[in-house]
């Protein structure tokens, strides 16, 4: 098969690290080549982030380039609207809607932009936008955004609920584990 | 079993399964897991050094002793540790020793862009490239083999694509061999001049060696292609872009030994293709190399010495299609790193700003002060450099000075190479005021101990370093201890020390705010009807606070309630305690 390519993206120290290993473990133990590339160091401290997660029959490149992947996930709506161009035509981008102010709009210095959902659904994107701060904190811990958007992500995967629940328990530390399931529940669950 | 592992885990486990025993490192992105990994495997032997060359020292000391030994660090780490490399190229080993030097391309997280490659022929050292992390594990096998045949260190170079991508890996055992006993030979370790020049010929004759062995070994290897119209030598992570573009159109001369390169082989590879081209991240060192043996080569022409390659970029050099994306058609705000709510050096540098000082800045989390809105730093050179630079600053205005210039360094980077730049100070009686900011912990690189800290590598207690005392000893008279929550006594002693007549040290000292076993306070609230909007507030540029509806708005998952706002707030409108 080609490689695909999924991408997750937002605000440094949302939790995208742990998203993207749990992604690459799932997909690994269902048999394809996978390379997960990480982000540490500098931009880690409430910069923007990316994570490449690639798999396939053979992956060379580590990374995502623009206009390749098939799905964005997104932590944070601005962050949605800087990498949207990386989505490949007829891709789907997943967002959480919540809005973290960059250093620029809280310095006054730029405004945050308005009306992104609207903008982006009208680049032809498919757009899944979720409250997935809301949903963090219905399960318990406003820190889940990342596992409620896995379980949004999990609606476009043929993988069973059982093979999500053996990544996650691999990927978090037992005392979160409850709550993690449950984020993800929450996440994979909500209608449209 | 088949695994995902990061490439600097890779690296960690081919040094355990290749029987490494000893490993002493200093932290730098993107080579610092290497080390951490390490670190897990009981069997082995690791630790945090001060900085880079005394981990290089150390590590050459184990191989000396006879067993496998290892030191990692990033590309600027190996220009501190760049006096003992060249030396140790001379005496060579006893056991194996590797070093794994991890480049930065792009600058993700380093303050320059140098090619470590230029080590490794300056020091006629052979070096190794995987371009994966299962290649990661196999390369630190045969670099200690390489090590041990060829009597040298041998340096592995990773790079941000490489160390901070996990693929996917076979693992196999640890073989540990037997400890080799140290022999004396004055001949091969004593290198004073009649010695060195006994072994400088040595070193030529290995790298002719090497060159053979490069001939022919399985580190370079030929991948076929279709279309013979074009051939491309590669390494590392260019190499992976390729064969994402170019799948098996074009045969490819896929290089692991980067140092000594081959001659004959890539002479056979160019002859048996039309043109070649060389992709290569950075300077043109396999270019030169294929210049400098007669071949017409294409290579920095087309692809930058600067910055890192994409598979849309080698396509689009290469004349071939490309993907492309559409963005949207406005101006996205920029999302800059920033120091994080709760950080203990907020305080610090809003003090410095409002005292609109001249501020020599170093290498750590604090190097983002120098971002706006506290914008309150001049200088970031390398480790250790605010020191040492004040104090040329100070002695160069001397009878001029204002007295309105002060060093800010990190505890970490003060125990790396900040201390010997306060001994000049204190040696050669500068009127220089060094802040350390002491947030008891090495902070950028994600958390790893240091001698300030009372913990080692493993996580066990250990001897912890005095400032106060190191400052005093070294002949510093004048050492204070603020709390830079505190933004009133940080201004005080600041103003204080900067009147005396003689050095002085200033220690800012509170741990940092993500560290596990620090307790917050909680957020604070705003209490509206007493907000103006001022903005006040604002000024230390906390993520936590945005203004909303011109009122001052908490951010409660991310306020600590260091109190630092509340300080700035002449109105009383940020309190303790999260809002009911």
């Amino acid at each position: 098969m080609q490689t695909k390519n999924i991408m997750i993206v937002g605000v440094g120290g949302q939790g995208t690290l742990l998203a993207s290993k749990l992604l690459g473990r799932l997909l690994l133990s269902k048999g394809y080549d996978v390379k997960v590339s990480e982000v540490h160091g500098m931009s880690q401290r409430g910069g923007s982030v990316v994570t490449y997660v690639r798999y396939g029959d053979k992956v060379y490149s580590p990374v995502v380039d623009k206009g390749e992947a098939d799905v964005i996930v997104s932590f944070e709506m601005l962050e949605a609207a800087r990498w949207v161009e990386y989505l490949r035509t007829g891709g789907t981008l997943i967002t959480n809607t919540q809005q973290v102010n960059p250093m620029p709009v809280i310095t006054g210095a730029m405004a945050y932009p308005e009306n992104l959902q609207e903008k982006i659904t009208a680049l032809g994107v498919q757009l899944d936008a979720v409250d997935a701060l809301a949903l963090a904190e219905q399960a318990g811990n406003a820190k889940a955004v990342n596992l409620v958007l896995m379980g949004r992500l999990s609606r476009y995967f043929d993988f069973t609920e059982q093979e999500w629940m053996d990544a996650i328990e691999q990927s978090v530390p037992p005392k979160f584990l409850e709550l993690n399931k449950q984020a993800f529940l929450l996440g994979q669950a909500k209608a449209n | 079993m088949k695994k995902l592992m990061l490439g600097n885990e890779a690296v960690a486990r081919g040094l355990y399964e290749a029987g490494c025993s000893f490993v002493s490192s200093y932290p730098g992105t993107p080579s610092t897991e290497v080390t951490e990994c390490v670190a897990k495997y009981e069997e082995i032997y690791a630790e945090w050094a001060p900085n880079e060359k005394v981990a290089m020292e150390a590590a050459f000391g184990a191989c000396l002793a006879g067993k496998r030994s290892f030191c990692g660090m990033k590309h600027v780490g190996l220009n501190v540790a760049a006096d003992p490399l060249f030396t140790i190229a001379y005496t060579g080993v006893n056991a194996g020793m590797v070093i794994v030097v991890a480049d930065d391309p792009g600058m993700h997280s380093s303050q320059n862009e140098q090619d470590s490659r230029h080590y490794a022929i300056a020091a006629k050292i052979p070096m190794l490239e995987p371009a994966d992390s299962a290649e990661a594990i196999d390369f630190v096998k045969t670099a200690y083999a390489i090590s041990e045949e060829y009597d040298t260190p041998v340096l592995l170079k990773m790079c941000t694509r490489i160390a901070h991508s996990q693929s996917v890996v076979d693992t196999g055992e640890r073989v540990l061999p037997p400890q080799k006993p140290y022999e004396k030979n004055g001949g091969k370790y004593i290198m004073m001049p009649a010695g060195a020049r006994q072994r400088h010929p040595l070193v030529e004759q290995r790298t002719k060696a090497l060159t053979t062995y490069a001939e022919t070994a399985p580190l370079n290897r030929v991948e076929p292609g279709r279309d013979h119209s074009i051939g491309i030598i590669t390494s590392s992570t260019s190499y992976q872009y390729v064969k994402e573009v170019c799948g098996d159109t074009y045969p490819v001369l896929k290089l692991g030994l980067i140092n000594p390169l081959p001659v004959e082989k890539i002479k056979a590879f160019a002859a048996d293709v039309e043109q070649v081209i060389v992709v290569e991240e950075l300077d043109g060192i396999i270019e030169t190399h294929c210049r400098h043996i007669g071949l017409k080569v294409e290579g920095k022409e087309l692809f930058s010495c600067m910055g890192e390659f994409s598979q849309n970029l080698v396509a689009e050099k290469l004349g071939m299609e490309k993907a492309g994306g559409t963005s949207l058609n406005e101006t996205i705000p920029m999302r800059p790193p920033v120091m994080c709510a709760g950080c203990p050096h907020r305080g610090l540098f809003y003090t410095l700003k409002k005292n609109k000082l001249t501020v020599h800045g170093d290498i750590g989390c604090y190097t983002l002060g120098a971002v706006a809105p506290l914008t309150a730093i001049d200088t970031t050179i390398c480790m250790g450099a605010s020191v040492s630079g004040l104090h040329g600053f100070n002695k160069a205005n001397e009878g001029a000075s204002d007295n309105r210039t002060v060093a800010v360094i990190g505890d970490s980077t003060f125990m790396h190479s900040g201390v010997t730049g306060l001994i000049n100070v204190a040696y050669n009686d500068s009127h220089s005021t060094v802040i350390i900011l002491d947030n008891s912990i090495t902070g950028m690189t994600g958390h790893q101990q240091n001698p300030t800290t009372g913990f080692n590598l493993k996580g066990n207690p250990c001897s912890k370093i005095d400032l106060e005392a190191l400052c005093r000893a070294v002949g510093i008279r004048r050492v204070r201890v603020v709390d830079p929550y505190d933004l009133t006594e940080c201004d005080t002693a600041i103003k204080e020390e900067l009147a005396a007549d003689e050095p002085s040290v200033i220690i800012s000292r509170r741990p940092c705010a993500l560290l596990k076993y620090v307790k917050h306070a909680g957020p604070l609230t705003v209490q509206t009807d007493k907000c103006v909007g001022c903005k006040a507030c604002m000024k230390i540029g906390c993520p936590a606070i945005s203004m909303v509806d011109g009122k001052a708005k908490i951010d409660n998952t991310l306020c600590t309630g260091c109190g630092v706002c509340s300080q700035l707030c002449k109105l009383g409108a940020l309190t303790p305690g999260k809002e009911a």
